[in-house]
């Protein structure tokens, strides 16, 4: 017992140190001592618990629900909750909701993913290439971003699933197409106020290329800001995506996508109110999980409170 | 040999109603070897003759040659930052906070085509008195005067001939002025350094280098031997207030 | 009974590797005099101006035995009547001044609004007395300086002008942090010789906190020197150079000097010791 827990605490001092002995022992020091920081912030534990209790949920969403999804039973419709068999009740057609909602957070956590890779990806490319050209460059890149921005997020999105048809995959690909702009803003106005710097002056001065700066050099300390930025739009992603199921433009029926779970029960909301209100209630719940979690990032990455 | 030639230099921001110039018409000439100084106020434009000369301020006229060979506009070749390295004055800034100690050393290696890049990290560090157990910190996790060391390390990577000092101790405390300054004068003596090195303290200057220019508004007004600044005998009004400010301080 | 009186001074931090003591049982007081407070980055001496003004930041703490201005002990007071002595009793003036004044606001307007909420009178009132004010630090176009904006400003006029604002509570004491080593030589001297009139005219307590021996010695009348949060030596500032203690004798010998040319310059050797040492009591 006593020898645990003293390797413990070589582990511990070892991750602690301030005098790092090789280059993965520095990066591995770093990582723990932010750990360290985001767990110091009870919200940001508490969000990222529900996130990791999200992942294992859809991991393991066969095992877990206790019908399937796409049975129905029309004898057994709109039971309330706490019903026989059924914790959160049936939907119109006799569905396990329950079953439904582990199932949907598979599409949910896709949606996001698929948000997340492409959005922030795309707007930093363009904000810090634009941010570091200047020039025409800068202007024509971010004249683009301008027009993505001036349309309501929803109606783009809308215009583009109509054109290129429902369905999950062309949602995702509305919504990042209208997500980037912001993240090409944030991007540009961090590589402003870093291409100025004086490390960026002397790695210039060693002779490196427009090309090393930006990805070397200015990516690493845009990615912190875009990532807190990406987990305080996550709920807005999932509710963009609830939004265009509710519309019947994301995911299909029978697909159990929590938007569109709340779409076909808004019918009964008045004498059935929970088919419509337990998945907003989970799209709720996750939303304040990443959002929580974004608050905590800020403070391990930004990077303006780099003297720790 | 002069190791650089600045004649009738011109630099200025902005156009039109905006433009400032920075520079005007300055003349000075440093010989390979020698440390040269440029003292003056802020704004005097001292730190913008070094921006001209390493590119960084594109918009400039006049000529610069460095050993022999004349520069034109902000590009630079390969052979320039062989033989022109920078220190800049605020070792906080001037360090990527994400890049370890051997980051930025590697990375200046690999730049500037070595391939023994791992012994070479080792080499630099022990001529800048830093020694491997500073190799893989990050900067935040070293203080001022260790940070400037690196700095210093990663100009000299490159092996260049000539290093422009901007204001390279102005942010640190006056007992770790002296270790860097120290350790200035040894490298200058180990790797047969040229020094132009800019500052608004005149004893660093007077102890640091051999002759030195007084600007002001963006003008040299006198160009002089450090023993003549120790003498006092120093020409031009201007740069006799400075002396009599600075002693009384 | 002295201006103000403090005894046992700590200031700590809690960090993840244990707490940090920023300031360690420093005890001092201060008469109507320019008192130094010299010392290198990290020495405490900052630590040692806003911990007694209060505002040091969550989550470091402030203790002391007493901290007393005029027989009235600071640490009694609550937070609102801590903000009555900041200003009207104990006025701060920071480094750099572009960071003190609101940018969006003209130089007079500020002014105003300063003096009126110390002062119970007209806004026309207020303008001449800012006007006053305003020459009273050697500005020489007062009409034009008061329709101007923080920007517009160079740093020896900020900083001026931020002197002149500390100065309408007609503070007894004002705590100065570095007040000109933004400031280039030349008006740097400026600065100190407006401050220095008016402290004198005025019989105001001074702590000058500052990293430059010269200036301090030059300027002050007493210097504490602080190391790794303790005093280490008190001194008459114009006996600084006949300084006894190692640290103090080696931050001077490290500087270079125009009227003795030498290959090295001195290294300052640090002793452990010196870290351990207690505090010197910086009273007379």
């Amino acid at each position: 017992m006593s020898n645990i827990t003293s390797h413990d605490q070589s582990w511990r001092a070892w991750l602690m140190t301030d005098a790092p002995t090789s280059r993965r022992h520095a990066r591995l020091a770093n990582l723990y001592q932010g750990w360290l920081t985001l767990r110091g912030n009870s919200m940001a534990m508490f969000g990222l618990g529900i996130l990791l209790a999200l992942l294992l949920i859809a991991l393991f969403a066969p095992l877990l629900s206790p019908h399937d999804p796409f049975t129905q039973s029309l004898s057994n419709r709109l039971q309330p909750l706490g019903s026989e068999g059924h914790l959160l009740g049936t939907d119109s057609l006799g569905r396990d909701i329950l079953s439904r909602l582990i199932y949907g957070s598979r599409i949910t956590l896709y949606i996001v993913a698929l948000v997340a890779l492409i959005a922030p990806v795309a707007g930093l490319l363009v904000g810090t290439v634009a941010g570091y050209a200047g020039g025409w460059t800068d202007t024509i890149l971010m004249r683009i971003t301008d027009i993505f921005l001036a349309f309501p997020r929803l109606v783009l999105a809308l215009a583009f699933v109509a054109a290129l048809g429902a369905g999950i995959e062309n949602a995702v690909l509305a919504i990042s197409l209208t997500a980037w702009p912001p993240y090409a803003r944030i991007a540009r106005a961090e590589t402003l106020t870093i291409r100025s710097a004086d490390y960026i002056s002397a790695i210039r001065l060693q002779g490196a290329g427009a090309l090393r700066i930006i990805t070397k050099h200015i990516w690493p300390l845009c990615i912190s800001s875009l990532i807190v930025r990406v987990t305080l739009d996550m709920a807005g992603i999932i509710l963009a995506a609830a939004g265009l199921g509710f519309l019947g433009l994301g995911a299909q029926p029978p697909s159990p996508e929590w938007g569109a779970m709340i779409s076909e029960g808004r019918r009964f909301i008045l004498d059935h109110w929970w088919v419509a209100t337990v998945p907003g209630l989970a799209i709720f719940t996750v939303s304040l999980a990443f959002n929580l979690l974004g608050d905590g990032l800020r403070d391990v990455l930004d990077p303006k409170d780099g003297s720790q | 040999m002069t190791a650089l030639t600045i004649k009738n230099l011109n630099v200025w921001f902005g156009a039109h109603h905006d433009r400032v110039d920075a520079v005007r018409g300055a003349n000075f000439e440093v010989q390979v070897g020698e440390s040269f100084g440029l003292v003056g106020e802020s704004g005097s434009g001292k730190s913008t003759i070094l921006k001209a000369i390493t590119g960084l301020a594109p918009t400039w006229s006049g000529d610069i040659s460095v050993e022999g060979t004349p520069l034109s506009g902000a590009k630079r070749d390969r052979a320039f930052y062989k033989t022109v390295q920078m220190v800049f004055q605020d070792p906080y800034a001037s360090l990527h906070p994400r890049h370890t100690v051997d980051q930025v050393l590697s990375e200046t290696l690999q730049l500037h085509g070595f391939k023994d890049i791992d012994t070479r990290v080792v080499k630099l560090l022990d001529d800048v008195g830093l020694g491997g157990k500073f190799r893989f910190r990050y900067p935040h996790q070293i203080s001022g005067g260790q940070r400037q060391r690196v700095a210093v390390a990663r100009a000299l990577a490159g092996e260049p001939d000539i290093l422009l000092l901007d204001e390279p101790t102005s942010a640190l405390d006056v007992s770790v002025q002296a270790e860097i300054l120290n350790l200035l004068t040894d490298l200058r003596d180990e790797h047969k350094l040229t020094y132009l090195m800019v500052s608004h303290d005149l004893p660093v200057i007077g102890h640091m280098c051999d002759r030195l220019a007084v600007m002001k508004d963006g003008e040299i007004v006198e160009v002089m031997d450090s023993e003549d600044l120790r003498q006092g005998t120093a020409k031009h009004d201007y740069s006799r207030s400075l002396l009599a400010a600075s002693a009384a301080a | 009974m002295s201006l103000l009186e403090v005894e046992n001074l700590w200031v700590r931090f809690p960090t993840r590797q244990g707490i940090f003591d920023a300031v360690r049982g420093v005890s001092f007081n201060l008469e109507r005099e320019r008192l130094g407070i010299v010392g290198e980055s990290g020495s405490g001496k900052s630590m040692t101006g806003r911990a007694i003004l209060r505002l040091i930041r969550k989550p470091g703490i402030v203790e002391a035995d007493s901290i007393k201005l005029e027989g009235q002990n600071l640490l009694d007071l609550s937070e609102p009547e801590m903000r009555e002595v900041r200003g009207q009793k104990i006025s701060m003036v920071m480094q750099d001044p572009k960071f003190s004044l609101n940018p969006v606001m003209t130089i007079g307007d500020q002014i105003m609004e300063a003096y009126l909420l110390h002062n119970n009178t007209s806004k026309a009132q207020a303008r001449v007395k800012a006007i006053e004010m305003l020459e009273a630090v050697s500005i020489r176009d007062p009409e034009r300086v008061m329709r101007a904006y923080p920007h517009e400003m160079s740093g020896g006029m900020g900083q001026r002008i931020m002197i002149a604002m500390m100065l309408i509570p007609d503070p007894q004491i004002l705590i100065a942090d570095e007040p000109t080593s933004a400031l280039d030589v030349s008006v740097q001297r400026q600065v100190l010789d407006i401050m220095d009139g008016l402290v004198k005219k005025r019989g105001m307590g001074l702590i000058f906190i500052s990293h430059d021996l010269n200036l301090v010695s030059e300027f002050c009348d007493r210097v504490l020197i602080m190391y790794a949060g303790r005093i280490v030596e008190v001194c008459d500032a114009d006996k600084l150079h006949e300084a006894k203690h190692p640290y103090t004798q080696g931050l001077l010998n490290s500087l270079p000097r125009l009227d003795q040319p030498k290959k090295y310059l001195e290294v300052l050797q640090r002793d452990e010791a010196w870290t351990k040492e207690d505090s010197v009591r910086g009273t007379r």
